[in-house]
C-alpha cells in the first residue's frame, strides 16, 4: 500500500466528532480493513476527538487538528491534536476511570484507545495543548 | 428512542449513535421516563444502536447509580459484538445483566 496522508481540522463542537469518525473511516478503507477494524478505528478517533471537546476547550470552541497517514506494513497513523489547556499529569490522565469530567463521564477515553489501537502516545503541555498519536496495523486479507 | 412500559418494567428502545454528542439529551428522556413509571427493571434495548463509544458507558453508568436509590435492575439487550466489547472493556457486566443481539 502507497503512502497517503489528509489532514482534517475542525471546530470543537460537538457534532462534528461523528463527521470526524467517519472522515477517518472512510480514509482507512483503502487498507480493506475487516469490520471490526474500522469499528475500532471509529471509536478511538471518537475518543479522541471528544476529549478536544469536553477537556481541551471546555468553556469555548477550538480547532481539532488531525492528520491521517497510511505508512508501511498496511498502518494507519492517526493524529489528533489541539491547542487547549493542556494535561498536567498524563500518566494519572490515562488511568482508566479517572476523569475531571463529571458525573456522567467514565473516565475510559484512553483506556478504549489503548485497547482498540496497537500503540497510542500522548504529550502534553499545560496551557499549550496536546498530541495524541495512535497506529493500528490493519490485517492483510488473503483474496483467493 | 422507542419507550415501552409494561407493569414493572421499562423498556427503552435506544437508536442512533450514542456519543458525547447525543448522550444528554439521551440522558433526559431516560431519566425523565424513568422518574415517571418508577420500574423495578430497567432494559435498554440496543438493536437500532449503530454506534457508540465511552459516551454510552458513562450514560449506562450514571443510569445504574440512579436505579440503585430505588433498588431496581438494570438489563442491556440486543448488544452488537463491537459494544458488548466495549461494554465488557468497562466491566459493565458487573452492573447489568447483559445479552447480545442475533447475528444477521
Amino acid at each position: 500500500m502507497e503512502h497517503n496522508k489528509f489532514t482534517l481540522n475542525i471546530p470543537s463542537k460537538s457534532c462534528n466528532e461523528s463527521f470526524a469518525r467517519v472522515t477517518v473511516a472512510a480514509f482507512a478503507t483503502q487498507l480493506d480493513p475487516t469490520v471490526e477494524e474500522i469499528s475500532d478505528i471509529k471509536t478511538s478517533v471518537s475518543e479522541a476527538v471528544t476529549n478536544c471537546s469536553v477537556h481541551a476547550y471546555p468553556d469555548k470552541i477550538g480547532t481539532i487538528y488531525i492528520t491521517c497517514e497510511i505508512i508501511k506494513d498496511n498502518t494507519i497513523k492517526i493524529k489528533i491534536r489541539d491547542r487547549g489547556c493542556g494535561i498536567e499529569d498524563v500518566k494519572q490522565a490515562m488511568q482508566p476511570l479517572f476523569t475531571t469530567g463529571g458525573e456522567e463521564r467514565a473516565g475510559l477515553g484512553f483506556a478504549v484507545m489503548e485497547s482498540m489501537m496497537d500503540s497510542i502516545r500522548v504529550t502534553s503541555r499545560l496551557g499549550k495543548g496536546t498530541t495524541v498519536t495512535m497506529k493500528k496495523k490493519i490485517s492483510v486479507k488473503n483474496n483467493d | 428512542m422507542k419507550i415501552n412500559s409494561t407493569g414493572e418494567v421499562l423498556t427503552v428502545y435506544l437508536q442512533g449513535e450514542i456519543d458525547h454528542h447525543s448522550a444528554k439529551g439521551m440522558r433526559e428522556e431516560i431519566d425523565s421516563a424513568v422518574n415517571f413509571n418508577m420500574p423495578s427493571l430497567l432494559i435498554l434495548d440496543f438493536s437500532e444502536v449503530t454506534f457508540m463509544d465511552s459516551s454510552g458507558i458513562g450514560l449506562v453508568m450514571g443510569r445504574f447509580k440512579n436505579l440503585q436509590k430505588s433498588g431496581a435492575k438494570l438489563n442491556l439487550s440486543n448488544l452488537s459484538d463491537s459494544i458488548y466489547k466495549i461494554m465488557k472493556l468497562a466491566g459493565i457486566d458487573r452492573l447489568a445483566t447483559m445479552d447480545k443481539g442475533v447475528t444477521k
